[in-house]
């Protein structure tokens, strides 16, 4: 014990961190176990799927020597689970493999893919957040009304409808007819962050109208269950003015499963660039992996699966994180 | 039942709904019989001319019939969605039964593969897969159903979490009615409302995904008029002016789905009241 020299604290506060840091490691476990159970299924999609990979590189009339040759330079003759032991050890060294299209480490790839997607997920999210809360809000306090209803209807239907659909359209008005905005997010190299922002507005639409329907609703949900809560009683009860009362205590609850939302929209996000990269012919990581699932390059494909698998791993341990910080109820240990 | 249909058509936005479904299904059954010009037939004469009496939508890069495509091209996607959704719903019912029944080890370990497997967006799983096992309408409907599954899985075990402890299920454990019987003939029926409801959900993925994939060259076919395919050939040259080769699709999958959501909407407010 750390403490030992200080004064003896509470028992309460003793359970309370406890519990906090048997909280966090719990999420931490969890989040190791699915990586590592995602490794394994994305590992097979790409190893025992498409069988002999030498074959499947050279095509169906390559001399069987030659194919041999090739799987043993590239290590695919060996066992599977000493390929996957190789390939597992490699991430973890930030050796991710060569691209079997490209012929060159696949990291060189996939960085600034991945930083070119973030630029793009990082204007949508600006654009969404406070929109779809806004959105959830005005709602939850017209609920039942005309503004609600409208609001519902929009959000949903804005949310099902694929990004290529809502991105073509939005290329035809605002990039064809208006004129208004680039229909390539492709900026000149060196161009300024003012110029790159320009150019990733409208792909970062079709993303912002997929989640502003789902935050929306769960800001709404949050709102009306807070609303209607006790303690938002007692708070107008005791004379506070309405907007203080939504403010420091509706809000405040409301937004507690918005975050979890928002965590796990990140993996339709990128599911999402997929589509969006291609339409707006963006280097990301949408379509690295297209590029890489067109031309069979396995090595690119697994790497840059895996990296999302990684990625909304963390979001998910970060946002569990945040929860947790910010919920009273897990902050204090009442419950797990 | 019908007091719930009766509510349901009081709804503005699920009779909405329900007529552009109605509409769509019609023109994947009927439109082949209905349609001014034959969808395939090429006319290199008449290629890319905007929309006028004769080509209502205008024709396309080969001279096809724009409307004939239009309305021809849900066939496809109304047959892969729904049933890669049918398959899921099976699966995901059999699979969240046996999770929210046997719970401990069974529901820890199967709990953990689907929280894997939902780490990943659909799209991506797909694209893995099909590039691993070949494009064919089967493999997507394959991986669709595989992806959706776990979520199916997820809404029907915590029904049955629910239903688990009620006094019928412990009664034909007393009769000692084989597990199989007290799965599907006695919690299921009880759980059925949420599945039905998770179903018309799914179905309105079902088909986002379809059409994405389409569009990425994974899905549908050529030379199926479908609309993600359609416009998948034709967005090349929406920066030359011309609109009309893949506004009516984008509008026709915008439709599809928005109404298949407006419908799910219903019932699941149903649900609530």
């Amino acid at each position: 014990m750390t403490h030992a020299a200080g004064p003896p604290r509470p028992a309460a506060a003793i359970g309370r961190t406890r519990a906090i840091s048997r909280f966090i490691l719990k999420r931490i476990g969890l989040a190791l176990l699915t990586l590592w159970l995602l490794s394994v299924l994305i590992f097979l999609g790409g190893h025992l799927l498409p069988g002999n990979v030498g074959r499947a590189m050279l095509g169906p009339f390559a001399d069987q020597q030659a194919v041999d040759v090739l799987n043993h330079q590239m290590g695919t003759d060996r066992p599977l689970l000493v390929q996957y032991g190789d390939w597992v050890a490699g991430f973890l060294t930030g050796d991710l493999g060569d691209s079997y299209a490209y012929r060159a480490p696949v990291a060189d790839f996939l960085g600034p893919a991945l930083l070119n997607s973030a630029k793009l997920a990082a204007v949508a999210f600006v654009l969404v957040v406070p929109l779809g809360i806004l959105g959830g809000v005005v709602a939850a306090l017209y609920r039942g009304r005309p503004t609600d209803r409208i609001l519902s209807v929009v959000g949903l239907s804005a949310t099902v409808v694929p990004e290529f659909v809502s991105g073509i359209l939005l290329i035809l008005l605002f990039g064809v007819t208006l004129r208004w905005f680039p229909i390539s997010a492709t900026w000149d190299e060196g161009a300024g962050v003012l110029t790159q922002l320009y150019h990733l507005i409208l792909p970062a639409i079709p993303l912002v109208l997929i989640l502003f329907g789902y935050i929306a609703r769960m800001t709404r949900a949050g709102m009306i269950e807070a609303l209607e809560a006790d303690y938002t009683r007692t708070a107008i009860l005791k004379g506070q003015t309405y907007a203080r009362v939504i403010w420091r205590h509706v809000l405040r609850n409301a937004l507690l499963p918005t975050i979890s939302v928002i965590a796990t929209q990140t993996v339709y996000l990128i599911g999402g660039l997929v589509v969006i990269e291609i339409l707006f012919h963006y280097q990301g990581i949408g379509s690295l992996i297209y590029t890489a699932a067109k031309k069979k390059d396995f090595p690119m494909l697994q790497a840059g699966v895996m990296s999302i698998g990684a990625l909304f791993a963390v979001t998910t341990l970060l946002a569990d994180l945040l929860y947790a910080r910010l919920n009273p109820r897990i902050r204090f240990g009442d419950r797990e | 039942m019908k007091d719930d249909l009766r509510r349901l058509l009081r709804q503005p936005a699920f009779d909405i709904g329900l007529v552009i479904v109605l509409f769509w299904v019609a023109c994947a059954i009927f439109g082949p019989w209905l349609v001014p010009h034959d969808p395939y037939a090429d006319d290199l004469i008449n290629t890319l001319m905007p929309p006028s009496a004769e080509h209502w939508f205008g024709t396309d890069q080969l001279g096809r019939d724009v409307f004939s495509r239009v309305i021809v091209g849900a066939r496809d996607i109304l047959t892969v969605a729904p049933l890669a959704t049918l398959i899921s719903t099976i699966l995901g019912t059999a699979l969240g039964l046996t999770m929210g029944y046997f719970g401990g080890w069974v529901d820890e370990v199967l709990g953990r593969i689907v929280d894997a497997v939902l780490a990943l967006p659909t799209v991506i799983v797909a694209l893995l897969a099909l590039t691993a096992l070949g494009t064919s309408m089967i493999t997507v409907m394959v991986v669709i159903a595989f992806s959706f599954a776990p979520i199916i899985a997820r809404t029907v075990r915590s029904a049955v979490l629910a239903e688990r402890s009620l006094d019928y299920v412990a009664a034909a454990e007393l009769r000692r009615e084989s597990t199989f019987y007290i799965l599907f003939v006695e919690i299921l029926p009880n759980v059925l409302p949420p599945i039905l409801v998770e179903t018309t959900v799914r179905l309105g993925y079902a088909i986002f995904t379809v059409a994405t994939l389409s569009f990425i060259g994974f899905g549908i076919q050529p030379p199926s008029p479908d609309w993600g395919l359609s416009i998948s050939s034709n967005y090349g040259m929406i920066g030359g002016g011309f609109w009309w080769t893949v506004v009516f699709d984008s509008l026709a999958i915008a439709s599809l789905v928005i109404g298949i959501n407006l419908v799910a909407d219903g019932i699941e407010g149903l649900r609530h009241d």
